[in-house]
């Protein structure tokens, strides 16, 4: 049995990890905050910009001369998939989800004879995608050094998936994040982004709007910035997101500590009572035979 | 005066929202002012100032492209950068334009009228500011 004076050690160092992990928490939550009000910023010009595109995107989807990224290359044997993940562990499921529902979708596709490849924004989902997919990963970039997520970083991103695309280097693209619902609850999610896929129903106004210049130059304008905007959007979501599960791994964390350590000092007090007992005995044993 | 509703947002944040009385957009096919009652027009942005009218007081605000849209809510512009005249940085502005001119040996072709173009619009908006700094 381990001695009391172990035990004293092993009870103050759960207590030094419970102060970590709580700290740990609060320094979530309030990161979680700012990312949230970033989130919510950045809804309004997302959601302006999907209703502009689907507006024109309507009538142009049909017509022979529709842009590439709208109407697709006509084939879907190539597939890239934009996995967006954190760049930190210590945040419950939050980056296996995300990796798991794309490792499902590749796996789904290869056995349909499609090629997969891989671009992976984020150090966790590169290390976990490495192991199985090594090969098919042609890109992967880290956002460790930003500090404050801005529109310049999904640009970026958005750039090299454009150069990709218009090399022929693949044909579907989909993005993988996280939405943020709320603390407890952020839903791993899969969106197809390269063709867009125009929502049926959400802009159908009656307006008929004049266009300068005409209609598919503003559509060929936009379709690139839309694909930067969806992936900041998709940036902004994983980073609440991130937050949110790391606050309530955390939470968990701490409460699992304190109950360690009421478990551990029960053990403790009963072991030093029974020892100071056993003492007790054997004085007055000692006395009773003198 | 008849007021309508001005949303200004760029990617990061909502820049401005609220009601005016006239708004001056930099078109890419040319400058147009939107008065309350504007015909729905959706339209390009070049890198230029915009300015707000508000109950006879002006504002300026720079956007570097975008796009403009006109309903019967109001006007809506979705701007690429958007920052208001005082709060530029004009040391840095310069920068950025000589950025540009350094970049411009790299393209070619079609990428490099552009280019140029864009570079134009970014000088004619430095020269504003210089003349407005001057009265």
């Amino acid at each position: 049995m381990a001695s009391l004076k172990d035990m004293r050690v092993r009870i103050a160092s759960t207590k030094a990890t419970q102060k970590i992990t709580k700290a740990m928490q609060m320094v979530a939550a309030s990161k979680l905050r700012r990312a949230q009000t970033a989130a919510e910023a950045a809804r309004p010009y997302a959601d302006k910009m999907s209703a502009v595109i689907s507006n024109i995107a309507g009538a142009a989807a049909g017509s022979p001369g529709a842009p590439a990224l709208l109407a697709g290359t006509g084939r879907d044997q190539v597939h890239l998939l934009l996995v967006c993940t954190g760049e930190r562990g210590l945040s419950g499921a939050f980056n296996s989800s995300i990796v798991r529902l794309a490792r499902e979708r590749a796996l789904a596709l290869m056995a349909q004879g499609k090629e997969v490849k891989f671009f992976c924004v984020g150090r966790k989902g590169y290390e976990q995608l490495r192991r199985q997919f090594d090969k098919q990963i042609v890109e992967h970039l880290d956002l460790r050094s930003v500090r404050q997520l801005g529109f310049v970083n999904a640009e970026d991103i958005a750039k090299k998936v454009l150069a990709r695309f218009e090399a022929g280097e693949f044909d579907v693209c989909t993005l993988f994040y996280s939405r943020f619902r709320s603390v407890i609850a952020q839903i791993p999610t899969a969106q197809q982004i390269i063709p867009l896929v125009v929502e049926e129903g959400t802009a159908a106004s009656t307006t008929s709007y004049e266009y300068e210049p005409e209609e598919d130059e503003i559509l060929t304008r936009l379709l690139p910035r839309n694909l930067a905007v969806q992936i900041f959007r998709a940036l902004l979501e994983n980073n609440a997101s991130f937050y949110g599960a790391q606050m309530s791994a955390m939470d968990n964390a701490t409460r699992n500590a304190g109950e360690m350590i009421r478990k551990q000092t029960l053990v403790y007090n009963r072991t030093r009572q029974a020892q100071i007992t056993k003492e007790l005995i054997e004085i007055i044993s000692g006395a009773e035979a003198v | 005066m008849a007021t309508f509703h001005f949303d200004l947002v760029s990617p990061e944040k909502l820049a401005f929202s609220g009601e005016v009385d006239q708004v001056d957009i930099p078109g890419v096919e040319g400058d147009f002012g939107v008065l309350a009652g504007h015909a729905p027009v959706v339209a390009a942005i070049r890198p230029g100032i915009l300015t707000v009218t508000t109950a006879g007081r002006h504002e300026k605000i720079i956007v570097l492209g975008g796009l403009a849209e006109v309903s019967e809510k109001g006007l809506t512009v979705l701007a690429d950068v958007a920052t208001s005249l005082d709060e530029l940085d004009r040391a840095q502005f310069a920068e950025t334009i000589a950025e540009m001119e350094e970049g411009l040996k790299e393209h070619e072709g079609g990428e490099l009228d552009l280019a140029i173009e864009r570079l134009d619009h970014y000088k004619s908006i430095q020269q504003q500011l210089s003349s407005t700094a001057m009265h």
